[in-house]
């Protein structure tokens, strides 16, 4: 009598406390995401500020990441073009190349490749960094030495990446159209003033507009998944790893979600 | 070893310090399960205990970096659990905290570590003065030629000493330090030892040191405590402490001299 009282009253603790715990964890993740966004926007425009810090993650996010952007978007530039050179030779109409790279670089190549390059390269290097500060105490002692790591590290590096993504993405998308345009002068003889009439012509106003509202919430999004997943790093050297892993997964798969929805609203407005 | 003769500078009538029954769990896993603790003014009071007893989960909560789940803890007369983040924080500038690890910022050189408390708390300091005052830090650790270099750069026994300059910086009130002495070879751990009782003379601060180390210990400490079972169990000078039967706290003698 007494062992099967004991037995239910276990079990149903123990079931109830999971499903608690669950849900309980996926509720406080929820909760902590948004705390740590609205912590973003209240501390970014109270003094005082981190300027130093601020320039040199701007350094370390847009100069530092030149090189690599500079290569992959003037290659994607060459293949994008070569590639859809064929389909639009079955109908004779080459000469509409510039404006379809122009639309497709502009609009879509241009912000999302610098984009995903950024999470990959930018994304995880904050998570690691924040990751392992958190995991050796760094973040600890900047806490007791009664500076606001938060402000120190969080939002010097989320202010960085929302500045400098949208300035990389000018650059890739000029260096992509440059790769174009070197493949169309190469078999079709375009000049350079031909060529950018035709890519200017092909894009509107809104468009620069939307390429730009989307690459300042992609470089949001970059920072703050990296400094949220180091902020929270779980101890341990697994933990950094950890952080610096799901940084740039999450970054990426929120990306493409951004991505989609802007382009609905885009769609929307233009429909209008 | 060294007996440490008591430091006529500890001011019995005023507690800097002062804890009661100090409660802390982590879900089931129950840490402190009521600590009572002074620290007077000019004080060094060494905590023992073994591995995993909540020592750093002690200072972490007199620094406020975590929070008590029951009791009063009074910190320079703050009570730490109740007290804005404004008032936290200039609290934590009168505490100097020493982490077992060091935590220095690794991305930063020994002197912009040094720099980082002075630039955001010392504001009106010239550049001059700041460099004088890191000086001044850096020739009591004994390192002043590492002031150009990474931290990834210097041995552990070094990222200690620099970690407890750039704690003494601000000049705190109170020191708390973190196995200062853990993973240190015999001459090194002399030497912390001497730069902790420097400190005490030179500044008047008051500690508490963490350690289960007791050739530190001794050296340090003017009374000690120890940690068992969530609770403060011994105390007194270091004969007290241990002139019992109590087996664990006789293991725990054994242990460290019989190397
Ligand atoms: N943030 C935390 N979350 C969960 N558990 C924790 C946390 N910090 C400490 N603990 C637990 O508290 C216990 C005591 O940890 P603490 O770091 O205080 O030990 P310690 O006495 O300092 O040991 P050591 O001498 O090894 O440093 C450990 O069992 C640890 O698992
Ligand atoms: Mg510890």
């Amino acid at each position: 009598m007494d062992q099967s009282n004991n037995k239910t009253e276990n079990s149903t603790r123990t079931r109830s406390h999971l499903i608690s715990r669950r849900v309980d964890r996926i509720f406080l993740e929820i909760h902590r995401v948004f705390a740590f966004n609205v912590r973003f926007f209240k501390e970014v425009f109270f003094p005082p500020y981190e300027f130093k810090e601020i320039i040199k993650q701007c350094y370390e996010v847009g100069v530092r990441s030149l090189p690599l952007i500079s290569i992959t978007g003037f290659i994607i530039g060459i293949v994008f073009t070569n590639q859809s050179r064929p389909s639009l030779q079955d109908f004779g109409a080459t000469s509409l190349l510039p404006a379809l790279i122009s639309v497709a670089i502009i609009r879509a190549i241009g912000p999302l490749v610098t984009a995903i390059i950024a999470a990959g390269r930018v994304g995880s290097s904050i998570g690691a960094e924040l990751g392992s500060m958190r995991v050796t105490e760094q973040i600890d002692a900047m806490e007791v030495s009664a500076t606001n790591p938060f402000k120190f590290l969080v939002v010097s590096r989320v202010l960085a990446t929302t500045f400098m993504i949208p300035a990389l993405t000018m650059y890739t998308t000029l260096v992509s159209l440059l790769g174009g345009y070197l493949n169309v002068h190469q078999v079709e003889q375009t000049t350079i003033v031909t060529f950018f009439n035709q890519v200017f012509d092909a894009i509107t106003f809104l468009d620069i507009i939307a390429a730009s509202v989307k690459s300042v919430l992609f470089g949001y999004t970059i920072g703050m998944v990296g400094c949220y997943k180091g902020f929270y790093s779980s101890k341990g050297t697994e933990g950094v790893g950890k952080a610096a892993n799901t940084s740039v997964v999450t970054a990426m798969f929120l990306l493409f979600i951004e991505e989609l929805l802007v382009m609905q609203v885009i769609n929307a407005i233009r429909g209008m | 070893m060294t007996e440490k003769e008591l430091n006529p500078n500890i001011d019995r009538s005023q507690k800097v310090i002062f804890i009661r029954g100090l409660k802390k769990a982590f879900d089931d896993n129950v840490i402190l399960r009521g600590v009572d603790m002074d620290l007077y003014k000019g004080e060094n009071l060494v905590v023992l205990g073994r591995s995993g007893t909540g020592k750093s989960v002690l200072i972490k909560i007199i620094s406020g970096l975590l929070t008590a789940d029951a009791g009063e803890v009074n910190v320079l007369g703050e009570d730490v659990c109740c007290i804005t983040p404004k008032e936290m924080d200039k609290l934590r500038l009168k505490i100097g905290f020493s982490f077992q690890n060091s935590a220095l910022y690794d991305s930063m050189t020994v002197k912009e570590n040094l720099e980082f408390p002075l630039v955001r708390h010392a504001k009106d300091m010239t550049q001059a003065e700041r460099d004088k005052l890191i000086d001044v830090v850096l020739e009591a650790v004994g390192l002043r030629n590492a002031i150009n270099q990474m931290p990834s750069e210097l041995s552990g026994g070094q990222r200690k000493r620099i970690g407890i300059a750039r704690t003494l910086i601000l000049r705190p009130d109170i020191m708390l330090y973190d196995e200062p002495t853990a993973g240190l070879d015999p001459i090194t751990c002399i030497e912390i030892n001497n730069l902790i009782n420097e400190v005490q003379r030179r500044f008047n601060t008051s500690s508490i040191i963490i350690t289960h180390d007791l050739t530190c210990a001794r050296a340090v400490g003017d009374r000690l405590v120890m940690l068992l079972d969530g609770e403060f169990k011994r105390e007194g000078t270091f004969e007290e402490v241990f002139a019992t039967d109590d087996e664990r706290v006789q293991a725990f003698y054994n242990y460290n001299f019989s190397e």
